[in-house]
């Protein structure tokens, strides 16, 4: 189901994928916010992230990952993220990211392990 | 080293014109065989510098000056404002702290930077800021 421009959400029985496409900085991650926390509010609290076609990601756009990671804890849930590049997955683990949320090559693996 | 070697860019401070940086950059580090990880560090190199100088630099010319050095084996890039500078050995913003110790939203520009490229070195005044970034090519 397409959301926004360049957010796609796909729910399933027990947990939701977001895909989002583009520059993940501030206006974009404004918009994945949105999306996340109404997917928390459905009672979603096992999410999975694919960035498989987010070109570029800035720190702006990595602060709203952490803030997502966060609201999920409150509601004692999990984040998946799967589709990095090499650097993103670089940056995510020097941001420690990783710690809190799990990395993984594809979306299948990323849904297997919530 | 020769003008013919420059690329000299200059970009407003808007928002997103950090990605008419980013793809310059892109471009001419795959114009000098740099390989398809390194041209991504790379412009998300030049994008933090970009955003730290439109967060913090206070430009009076809201403005930021781009010059790409091609070397042999490696590509150097200046990127000046003209801003009332920084301590560059403090964060440019105060460290936001999550419940998580080790898990903080910002200011994490300058150690992305650190991290992916070779060479960084800052030199900054009350006349503005310039940043020197050098990325070596890898075999």
């Amino acid at each position: 189901m397409k959301k926004a421009l360049n957010i796609q959400i796909r729910e399933a029985e027990e947990h939701a994928v977001i895909e989002m496409e583009g520059y993940l900085n501030d206006s974009l991650g404004e918009e994945l916010s949105e999306e996340a926390h109404t997917l928390i509010e459905k009672g979603y609290t096992k999410l999975v992230i694919n960035l498989e076609k987010t070109s570029l990601i800035n720190s702006i756009g990595i602060s709203i990952l952490i803030e997502i990671i966060e609201s999920l804890d409150e509601h004692e849930g999990t984040l998946n993220f799967c589709g990095l590049t090499s650097t993103q997955e670089r940056t995510f683990r020097m941001m420690a990211l990783a710690k809190y949320a799990g990395i993984f090559p594809d979306e299948k693996a990323a849904i297997a392990n919530l | 080293m020769t003008d013919k070697h420059k690329v000299l860019l200059t970009i407003p401070m808007y928002p997103d014109m950090e990605l008419t940086a980013a793809k310059t950059g892109s471009v001419i580090a795959e114009l000098m065989s740099f390989n398809e990880g390194q041209i991504e560090e790379i412009q998300l190199a030049i994008i933090e510098t970009c955003i730290n100088a439109f967060e913090h630099s206070q430009s009076r010319d809201n403005q930021i000056v781009i010059e790409f050095i091609m070397k042999d084996n490696e590509l150097e890039f200046k990127i000046t404002d003209q801003g009332v500078g920084f301590k560059s050995t403090s964060k440019h913003t105060a460290p936001k702290k999550n419940v998580y110790s080790d898990l903080r939203k910002r200011g994490w520009g300058l150690e992305i930077i650190k991290t992916l490229m070779d060479e960084v070195e800052i030199k900054t005044g009350t006349n503005g800021t310039t940043v020197s970034i050098v990325k070596r090519k890898t075999v």
